[in-house]
């Protein structure tokens, strides 16, 4: 069994209805801690040795966050830089990380369409992601596609409970962990192969 | 009005003008100046004031009703049972052997032992006036010392009260009448029945103060017209004082009585800011009266007794005194200071040596020689704390400063220096130890010196104005200078001194509150740190994180405000001298906070922020 943990960051969660239900079952799974990053730093100051200790304790890794101008908010970043240390996560003895599985949870507003080249956009999300793919890669961590909630605010809520319902479903599968890595990796984003592995 | 009164009226301001400045020039403190203004205003030197040496007492009474007055408001029930082991403690033994030393002394000079015992009693009393103005001055009311000499002050003033009502008995003959007007209620009473007398008239001020005063008060209160209720308390005092004069008791006593009474009222601090102007006045105005009736022919005829007995009196009380202080576990400094400020025969004296002379106790020469001997002690002690500030305590106490062993290769050498080291500056000084940065000490509490030189820090002890300390403070080569002295009068001087003297070192300031930094500001300072500021910030965060805010957003809420706050300051700093009431800090006070209620009410620092309106807006479609 996985242990998951999501770290997720949103300075603005109060006023997030999507990111709020996404959540809302979340860390009620068995196996899955949710560290909400705004809530405990709110100066920005992180404790690096705890956040340390919580990535050993886990398996899967998710870098959960709205996507704003293209990227993550101030406080993942500030995390990356600060905890993702050279000979602790990268470098010849930095192997704490190893073999661990990362995956980005985003919330956007545009739709799917507008990420692509020739569009609005014109890039698409795994290009924006290429950061958080390579930081990954050199941190010897196995980098999963996305899950992606597209078009946030056009959503309804029977749309946002659904998208919910799927992100849990999505946790409990991390938690099981009774999936092949290389089909997983073969789908765009999380959400397709979800939508395949029970139809 | 008569010319003759503005004519005094107008020396004595004079008088307080001119040597007031000149003593706190020279180092001297407030009291000092107004003694030797008095002594030089008075009969023997320029003799422009009483010419009889009635006026002068008049003034000096007046003085004398007012203090005792506020003294009375300010004996709080509640200070008094929390330093009670202090008070009955150190203040009955101090007393008590003070009295049991002069009764002997003065038996032994051949005085019945009525006259002794009544001597010994008005002897003991020390002055409370120029303790609470010395420790004030100093910066150093927090002190063991200070509260040491508070608390035997305290039992001193209460004990008047019983040492009154005793008096009549030891009278030899019974009152007869010695002032003008009306004759007292006690005239030609036996001794013991004007003790009863006494009692009763002390009681039923008591009593009319819950029962009378506080609810004409009360009733003045609500008519909301603040000369109207200065007048009314100025009623009380000047009402009791002259009623128990009709009744042939001292009016210093009555207006003390009717200030304790008072002080448990819910109109204490109204009182204590409407007479506050008036208080420093009226206690320069009593010092000048004190200095202007130190009688120097009586002085010039009997020299050696005056003298013997000035010196006799005050090493009694310094020795006893300093016994008491080694007792209570005073150190060196403090007990020094200690003994000092408590030393001289003080005000009530001269209340009760009239009284003794009205009871025919004492003769009319000797009590002139007696009122002279406590003139005299109450002049001496600002010069005595003089010299055991800078010959006694520098050679036998805390040192100035100490010889570092490395004294050569570094010379000083510290970059910051923090004057006052209390609760504000010390928490400055572990910070910047913590971060390696170690700082050079300024500071006067000699017990605090002696525990910081024992963990090792540099410490320069004494007063932080003081050029000289400054100056073998390193503040020549010091970057910075942290004025964190408790007494935002004394860091403003401080300040003023820095500037002018070394222009290139940069300081950074303790403000108590916003008043503080406006007069910092308006001092033209730059870095000014209001103590409270960031402290209630940070409580009303926290605050809005248990009401269910998100700690992000009501940390930035915070910060907002903060940023917003210090704007305002700023702000209103500048348009402060428009308005024509800032003298009345209490008044001013309440106007500022009306001010910067209006103004938070425009400025919600955090609804109207839309940053990271991430899921609304139309970012892509």
């Amino acid at each position: 069994m996985n242990k998951v943990l999501i770290l997720f960051a949103h300075p603005r969660f109060e006023k997030s209805k999507t990111n709020s239900v996404l959540l809302a079952g979340a860390d009620k799974i068995d196996g899955v801690t949710l560290h909400d990053l705004y809530e405990q730093y709110p100066d920005f100051n992180i404790d690096i040795d705890r956040e340390k200790e919580l990535l050993t304790r886990h398996d899967v890794i998710v870098w959960h966050f709205p996507f704003y101008m293209y990227g993550a908010p101030a406080m993942l970043k500030q995390w990356m830089d600060l905890v993702l240390e050279y000979n602790w996560a990268h470098g010849s003895r930095g192997n704490a990380l190893k073999d661990k599985m990362v995956f980005n949870a985003l919330t956007t507003g545009g739709a799917r369409a507008s990420y692509a080249a020739n569009q609005l956009n014109r890039f698409t999300i795994r290009e924006f992601l290429v950061p958080f793919e390579q930081t990954a890669t050199l941190c010897k961590l196995i980098y999963l596609p996305p899950f992606v909630v597209h078009g946030t605010h056009l959503l309804s809520d029977q749309q946002l409970a659904m998208h919910a319902t799927l992100y849990q479903r999505l946790l409990a599968q991390m938690v099981a962990g009774a999936f092949s890595v290389e089909d997983v990796c073969k789908y765009e984003y999380l959400n397709d192969w979800l939508a395949e592995f029970r139809g | 009005m008569s010319s003759a009164f503005l004519h005094d009226a107008l020396i004595y301001l004079a008088c307080a003008i001119v040597f007031v400045p000149i003593a706190k020039k020279l180092g001297m403190g407030s009291v000092l100046g107004y003694l030797l203004g008095g002594i030089i205003i008075g009969p023997f030197f320029l003799g422009f004031v009483g010419e009889e040496g009635k006026d002068i007492m008049h003034f000096a009474e007046f003085g004398v009703v007012m203090m005792l007055f506020l003294a009375g408001l300010e004996l709080e029930p509640a200070t008094f049972w929390r330093m009670r082991r202090l008070i009955l403690g150190a203040g009955f033994l101090q007393t008590a052997a003070i009295i049991g030393a002069c009764f002997c002394l003065f038996l032994v000079l051949g005085f019945n032992w009525q006259a002794s015992l009544a001597i010994g009693l008005a002897l003991s009393m020390s002055s409370t006036a120029i303790i609470m103005q010395t420790f004030r001055e100093k910066g150093l009311t927090k002190t063991q010392s200070a509260r040491g000499a508070l608390a035997v002050s305290l039992f001193q003033d209460v004990s008047v009260i019983p040492i009154l009502a005793l008096l009549p008995l030891l009278a030899v003959t019974t009152l007869v009448k010695t002032s003008d007007g009306p004759a007292p209620l006690i005239e030609g009473m036996p001794g013991w029945a004007q003790t009863l007398t006494l009692l009763v008239a002390a009681n039923a001020v008591l009593l009319a103060g819950h029962f009378l005063f506080v609810p004409f008060l009360r009733f003045i209160a609500r008519i909301r017209l603040r000369e109207l209720f200065t007048a009314a308390a100025l009623f009380i005092v000047i009402g009791t004082a002259y009623l128990m004069i009709r009744v042939g008791f001292s009016p210093a006593l009555g207006a003390f009585l009717a200030g304790v009474v008072l002080a448990t009222s819910e109109f204490r601090h109204e009182l204590e800011s409407d007479i506050e102007p008036f208080k420093g006045v009226l206690l320069g105005l009593f010092f000048i009266a004190v200095g202007a009736s130190v009688n120097f022919s009586l002085m010039m005829t009997n020299p050696v007794t005056i003298l013997g007995l000035v010196f006799g009196v005050i090493a009694i009380k310094a020795v006893i005194t300093g016994i008491t202080g080694r007792l209570f576990g005073l150190s060196f400094d403090q007990n020094m200071l200690f003994t000092v400020t408590l030393s001289q025969v003080g005000e009530f004296a001269f209340v009760l040596f009239a009284f003794i002379h009205q009871l025919h106790i004492l003769s009319a020469s000797w009590t002139d020689i007696m009122m002279g001997v406590t003139a005299t002690s109450m002049a001496l002690t600002p010069l005595l704390l003089l010299i055991n500030e800078r010959l006694i305590l520098p050679y036998f106490g805390t040192k100035e400063s100490v010889e570092t062993k490395s004294h050569d290769d570094i010379s000083g050498g510290n970059a910051v220096i923090i004057a006052g080291f209390g609760h504000f500056g010390s928490t400055i000084g572990r910070f910047l130890r913590a971060n390696g940065i170690t700082a050079t000490i300024l500071d006067n509490d000699s017990d605090r010196v002696e525990i910081l030189r024992k963990m090792g820090f540099t410490v320069f002890y004494g007063d932080a104005t003081r050029l000289d300390i400054l100056k073998s403070a390193g503040a020549d080569e010091a970057k910075v200078l942290i004025a964190a002295i408790d007494s935002p009068e004394i860091n403003l001087e401080l300040i003023d001194r820095v500037r002018k003297e070394f222009p290139k070192l940069e300081v950074m300031v303790r403000a108590k509150s916003r008043l503080d930094a406006y007069e910092l500001l308006d001092a033209g300072m730059e870095n000014i740190y209001r103590e409270s500021l960031d402290t209630s910030i940070r409580l009303g965060v926290d605050v809005l994180i248990k009401l269910g805010f998100r700690r992000y957003s009501a940390t930035r809420a915070g910060q907002n405000f903060f940023r917003y706050d210090e704007a305002s300051l700023r702000k209103l700093a500048a348009h402060r001298h428009d308005r024509e009431s800032y003298i009345f800090k209490t008044r001013e006070q309440i106007e500022l906070q009306e001010q910067l209620l209006a103004g938070d009410r425009d400025v919600m620092t955090n609804v109207h922020d839309d940053a990271w309106n991430g899921d609304g807006a139309k970012r892509g479609s």
